[in-house]
């Protein structure tokens, strides 16, 4: 599970940097998507990924009893989907305004106040 | 009441930023409440430091969590006196905004996503846990993302999207840095990690992490070679919001990368001091030959900002206590500076109506008191006694000879003199030479709104200078606690925890 989570991990990131270095804005937010998307699925791999091993204290027992799975990178992994959520939809209207504003889609040419 | 105070500074512009947007329909209340909270934060800054002085450590465990479990708000020296730093600049630029920032934007939330900006800092300086300094840059980040957008122009939009993308791809390192550190050390809490990358957990591993965390905080710190989104975006928003950026933002960078390599990478120093004085001597060169090309006011302040970070990035290259104080004493005269020629750009502007040097001229002939006004942070700045910023060069020089790395100091003076040319070609361009067309407000006085906060950095400008000594204690006594972060770690985790 975990190789075939590491190769998915692999082409997130080819494909949001391939995305990315594009001039074209709009594959510039999907780039930058994905490559959230990459970053949180490393954090979850990172915190070793295990089944049948939920970290909830048997009633009766003290403390847990091994195998159980860390939720702690779940909690890492969920609080950055949410701003990650935040940032693309801002992103998504930043967008659109320079995209009226300039009435281009290609990065290049958002060079106005350059000299 | 002493317990609470690591958590006021966030909480005080959290509260006032929510009060502003509840007084949405109000805005006199909404700018007074602005600017009150602004004053309160100053005050709650204050009090921290005053306290950490003191006691040297101010740590809270959030909700009675004890560490390393729960989210550890610290502060020591270094982080109070960039609080109160937060503080001044924070109420500057609320009391500037009034006179600056248009209806419109106020309408649209400018002075919450201010305070969320400040509380955000705040956060930032003051947590103790890894993954909590990356939701406060989110916040520092949001608000600064809107703040920059705010209004809509063209040139805005454009230093947006620039400024944004380099900010996500920062922060997307940070992350994958952040959730490695936790698969290989089973722990976010700062001085819980530095405990347990020190007792020699995958020693080849925590040092790649931490140049993940180097090239991601180096983009928000904006050091070579990743600087290009701070002059691409720094003079495009109203001039308040670049005074604030300016100050603040880049500083926050800056902060984590002392944070980050003098308490919890210390595997092996050898191979990242050396690689953090390269960039440092990179940064201030690259940074100070870019600022000679500009011939906009905001523009060549932007690759100032990039020179100096490579003076405060030095002293930590450095490593000696002496040399981090020298960041330490940098980072309060340049927050105070940088903010204060941002601001004086302002009232350049206000007056002759651009900040493009070429049509700009004759601003000494007819206010000479602005033209002082505008000479004692630009020589602060390069670096002239007995101005605030010759004494932070003078110990980082001093720092870097005793270190035997005179090549070094020798290009940090050269580039010293460069900053002098640079601010000789805005004395020359805005204030000295005879205009090509009269400005829009020639004639009129300025708004005190505009005057005030400028006379008041110019103001501290001049007293950190003349009362080096004090602040120079305070600096090496922050330096001091810097060089030993065992203390830090016990201060979190309770006598007896670094062995």
């Amino acid at each position: 599970m975990t190789a075939l989570l590491a190769v998915v991990i692999g082409i997130l990131y080819g494909a949001g940097l391939y995305l990315v270095m594009r001039r074209s804005i709009v594959k510039l937010v999907l780039g930058l998507g994905l490559l959230t998307h990459a970053a949180n699925l490393l954090i979850f791999t990172m915190g070793r990924v295990s089944r049948d091993g939920a970290p909830i204290v048997p009633p009766g027992a003290a403390e847990l009893t091994a195998p159980y799975s860390d939720p702690v990178p779940q909690a890492l992994v969920l609080t950055a989907i949410v701003i990650s959520f935040g940032v693309q939809a801002f992103l998504l209207v930043l967008v659109k305004l320079a995209h009226r504003a300039t009435g281009t889609d290609d990065l290049d040419a958002l060079r106005s106040t350059d000299q | 009441m002493t317990r609470a105070l690591p958590v006021l500074p966030v909480l005080v512009p959290l509260a006032t930023a929510i009060a502003c947007l509840a007084l949405h329909a109000f805005p006199r209340a909404r700018r007074a409440a602005s600017v009150g909270g602004a004053g309160l934060l100053l005050l709650a800054a204050a009090a921290l430091l005053r306290h950490v002085d003191a006691a040297e450590f101010a740590v809270l465990q959030v909700g009675a969590w004890p560490a390393p479990f729960g989210i550890s708000l610290v502060a020591d020296r270094f982080a109070a006196i960039l609080v109160l730093l937060t503080g001044v600049t924070g109420l500057a630029v609320a009391v500037y905004s009034l006179g600056s920032i248009d209806d419109v934007r106020e309408a649209h939330g400018y002075h919450t996503l201010f305070h969320v900006l400040l509380a955000g800092v705040c956060m930032a300086f003051l947590t103790g846990d890894l993954f909590n300094l990356y939701v406060a840059f989110e916040v520092m980040l949001m608000a600064s993302f809107v703040l920059l957008a705010l209004g809509g122009e063209r040139a805005q939009l454009e230093g947006a999207v620039k400024y944004v993308t380099l900010n996500l791809l920062s922060s997307g390192f940070f992350l994958v840095a952040v959730g490695t550190l936790y698969g290989v050390a089973g722990t976010l809490n700062m001085a819980d990690l530095a405990r347990t990358l020190e007792s020699g957990v995958a020693p080849g591993l925590s040092t790649t992490l931490a140049c993940l965390l180097l090239v991601a905080f180096g983009i928000k710190a904006a050091v070579f070679p990743l600087f290009f989104w701070l002059p691409a975006s720094y003079h495009t928003p109203p001039v308040a919001v670049s005074a604030v950026f300016a100050g603040l933002l880049t500083k926050v960078g800056v902060y984590a990368l002392v944070r980050a390599f003098t308490l919890i990478f210390r595997a092996e120093p050898e191979f990242t001091d050396a690689l953090i004085l390269g960039i440092a001597v990179f940064t201030m060169v690259t940074g100070v030959l870019g600022a000679a090309a500009q011939f906009e006011f905001r523009r060549v302040l932007s690759f100032h900002i990039v020179s100096q970070i490579g003076y405060m990035v030095l002293g930590l290259g450095l490593a000696t206590p002496l040399a981090l104080a020298g960041t330490v004493f940098y980072l309060m005269h340049h927050i105070v500076v940088k903010t204060n020629l941002f601001l004086v750009g302002g009232l350049v502007k206000w007056i002759g109506g651009t900040l493009a040097l070429e049509s700009l001229g004759g601003i000494y002939k007819r206010r000479p008191a602005l033209a002082l006004l505008f000479l004692v942070p630009a020589f602060s700045l390069a670096g002239i006694p007995p101005l605030s910023g010759f004494w932070g060069k003078l110990v980082l020089v001093k720092a870097g000879l005793d270190a035997g790395q005179y090549l070094v100091t020798a290009i940090a003076l050269a580039v010293s003199l460069l900053t002098l040319y640079s601010m000789t070609k805005l004395w020359n361009e805005a204030f000295w030479k005879e205009p090509p067309a009269p400005g829009p407000r020639e004639d009129q006085p300025l708004p005190w709104t505009l005057l005030g906060p400028v006379v008041a950095l110019a103001a501290i400008t001049v007293a950190v200078g003349l009362a080096a000594g004090p602040v120079f204690d305070l600096a090496s006594r922050a330096g001091a606690q810097l060089s030993d972060p065992a203390r830090y770690v016990e201060a979190v985790l309770g006598p007896g925890a670094a062995r």
